[in-house]
């Protein structure tokens, strides 16, 4: 395996047009998505948006009602999961209990009828890549949890598929070996240059890992992009919502030429350009864009103003984190560096930022159901 | 220590009842050693003749051999149709799969004496009285609900899963099977079988009507043998098969827990 090799390795993977339907219930509504070969693609949202469905339509554990599915530019829609060739790592690991770890991850290659000297050469290998190679004669019932996923992923990845399926892996475990898991899956992801698809519902660990992540909402793809072209330039609403912190600002519009504003409680603001389609609009702002100021200094000139009392100051180290209660009642949340003037609860403030920093969006409701 | 009193009446009240649970059971077993040919108790003297007479008549012996032959079959036959019954009915989605168990467990509940009947009934048209055959299907349907408890508990352990982890690992259905779903199900597959041989083995209702001269089994003969006269070979033939149930019953208990515990 030499360096400039291991991206021919993975498999495109073309989506096209799937849809799944339960009854009534549509799991996933036309849903299409390349991902190119080699990619780390992160499949995000909250439960029961699609995504856990879209892996278990390319494994082969779920049939679409209609659509198409090709890996590395064949169809493989017709076949069953046995026959795919590609490897799945489940959150609930998945060993089998009566096998060692050694006879675990030798598994899918004594099914493929490779002599035993060749067999164990790679077990030590796939072993050896997840730093497991010394538990090869324990039980999965005598690992930890963390140790069980590692002989899951060796398994899975043993007999070189093309395509390597992950459905929240790291959600079983606690906060600090997925921290450190997720830096081992990236690791073995840029040694391998297998085409990842991973599942999860944790945009922290959606960020860490992937090249390119796909926003599932409501059996539907809301965006795909890298981790930076979601937190800075979200299409909806429900994106913006669910990457990063944010603050949304309502009002009553006004839209004069090419330039939208809002008034929120008598203050008027600059909103940015002009949605198309005439629809309501939301002003997004990320937390660091955002600035305190006193309300006697003047604001500068592309500034949008609104006053608010801080009803939340949090210092944390590496700089301060605000909560300002707006005067129509929507709360704005600030992160300021640790050279701004403090502020303390009970301050009458003005929140000051950018236009150009302002995101105007389409107002949708769907995009608070999540967020509960 | 006010409650001791209380403790020792509870003890002495457990041992009552202990007592009165097994010796029945354990008083057959001094009887098969009586020097006399009587089934007085307590007995007298000491020897082992009713013993020998078991393995030297051949109406014990090949009513011994009778039984084996036929719980041999019943266990085989009554595992098989039962393990593949308990997989599909714990396959079943449909809402009906509650009642086919509740049929499938009602030769257990169903009085012994009206199943023997029914079953009596139609033998006689089919020439099954007094056949293996006869006494193998009966007693299978007698067995196979034993079987189904026994797999279902292990199936209910069985993480289904499991099974599509080796499809995506390249298993088709049946090596799935036979690398991952039975080996994780075989204790409960091994006490079923070992339940279905002594359900079959000491089978007595059944046995009695569809019994002939030519074909009985043990208890069948045990049962003519102290109607007709006071024989106390059938105190040996107790103790032997009492002690190879007894041993039989504990491997099935101990293999189904292990299997439930892991």
């Amino acid at each position: 395996m030499s360096a400039s090799n291991t991206r021919e390795r993975g498999a495109a993977i073309d989506i096209k047009g799937a849809t799944k339907r339960y009854g009534n219930f549509t799991a996933l509504d036309d849903v299409s998505l390349h991902i190119e070969p080699g990619e780390f693609m992160t499949l995000l949202g909250p439960s029961g948006s699609g995504k856990t469905t879209t892996l278990n339509v390319v494994a082969g554990f779920t049939d679409l009602t209609s659509g198409d599915l090709a890996v590395g530019g064949k169809s493989i829609v017709a076949l069953p999961a046995h026959k795919r060739n590609i490897g799945v790592v489940f959150q609930h690991y998945a060993l089998f209990p009566h096998m060692t770890v050694g006879k675990n991850v030798a598994y899918p290659l004594t099914l493929r009828g490779m002599d035993k000297q060749a067999r164990d050469r790679l077990v030590v290998r796939a072993l050896d890549m997840v730093k497991m190679a010394d538990f090869a004669h324990r039980y999965p019932s005598e690992l930890s949890g963390g140790q069980q996923q590692r002989v899951a992923l060796a398994r899975a990845i043993v007999f070189d598929p093309p395509l390597l399926l992950m459905d929240e892996p790291l959600g079983a475990l606690d906060k600090k070996l997925r921290e450190w898991l997720q830096l081992e899956i990236k690791r073995i992801h840029r040694e391998l240059g297998t085409t990842f698809v991973y599942v999860t519902h944790d945009q922290e660990e959606a960020l860490v890992l992937s090249d390119r992540i796909a926003v599932f909402n409501q059996g539907r793809i809301e965006q795909v992009g890298t981790g930076r072209q979601l937190y800075d330039e979200p299409t909806t609403l429900f994106v913006a919502k669910f990457i990063g912190e944010s603050t949304s600002l309502r009002g009553a519009a006004q839209t004069s030429g090419n330039e939208t504003s809002l008034t929120i409680a008598g203050q008027k603001i600059v909103a940015g350009g002009k949605l198309a389609g005439g629809r309501k609009p939301v002003v997004l702002l990320r937390p660091e864009k955002l600035s305190l100021a006193s309300t006697k200094t003047p604001a500068a000139a592309g500034q949008n103003s609104l006053t608010g009392e801080v009803s939340e100051a949090i210092y944390l180290g590496s700089g301060s984190k605000y909560q300002v209660t707006l005067r129509d009642g929507s709360v704005a949340i600030v992160r300021s560096s640790l050279e701004a003037t403090p502020f303390s609860i009970g301050d009458t403030v003005d929140l000051r930022w950018s236009v150009v920093d302002a995101k105007l969006l389409a107002d949708d409701d769907r995009a608070d159901m999540t967020m509960t | 220590m006010r409650q001791a009193p209380f403790r020792i009446l509870l003890g002495l009240f457990c041992l009552l009842v202990a007592v009165w649970l097994v010796m029945p059971t354990l008083v057959i077993i001094p009887m098969s050693f009586n020097e006399k040919k009587s089934l007085a108790f307590p007995p007298s003297g000491f020897s082992w003749q009713w013993y020998e007479n078991f393995f030297t008549n051949p109406d014990w012996l090949s009513s011994f051999f009778n039984s084996l032959r036929v719980a041999g079959l019943v266990a085989v036959a009554a595992t098989l149709i039962g393990t593949l019954a308990s997989l599909g009915l714990s396959r079943m989605k449909h809402s009906g799969a509650g009642l086919l168990r509740a049929i499938l467990i009602t030769p257990m509940i169903v009085p012994g004496v009206v199943l023997a009947i029914g079953i009596y009934a139609v033998y006689l048209d089919y020439q099954l009285v007094g056949t293996t055959t006869g006494f193998v299907i009966a007693h299978t349907m007698l067995a196979i609900p034993f079987v189904i408890i026994a797999v279902s508990a292990s199936l209910e352990v069985f993480d289904v899963r499991l099974e599509t982890a080796a499809a995506s690992l390249g298993a088709d259905r049946f090596t799935t099977f036979r690398t991952v779903t039975l080996p994780l199900i075989a204790p409960g597959i091994l006490s079923g079988l070992l339940f279905a041989f002594v359900t079959s083995f000491d089978e007595i209702i059944v046995a009695l009507f569809i019994t002939s001269p030519y074909l009985k089994t043990l208890p069948v003969q045990i049962f003519t043998s102290i109607t007709r006269d006071a024989d106390p070979t059938v105190t040996a033939v107790g103790t032997i098969i009492f002690i190879a149930t007894t041993l039989i019953i504990s491997a099935g208990l101990i293999i189904s827990s292990k299997s439930t515990r892991s």
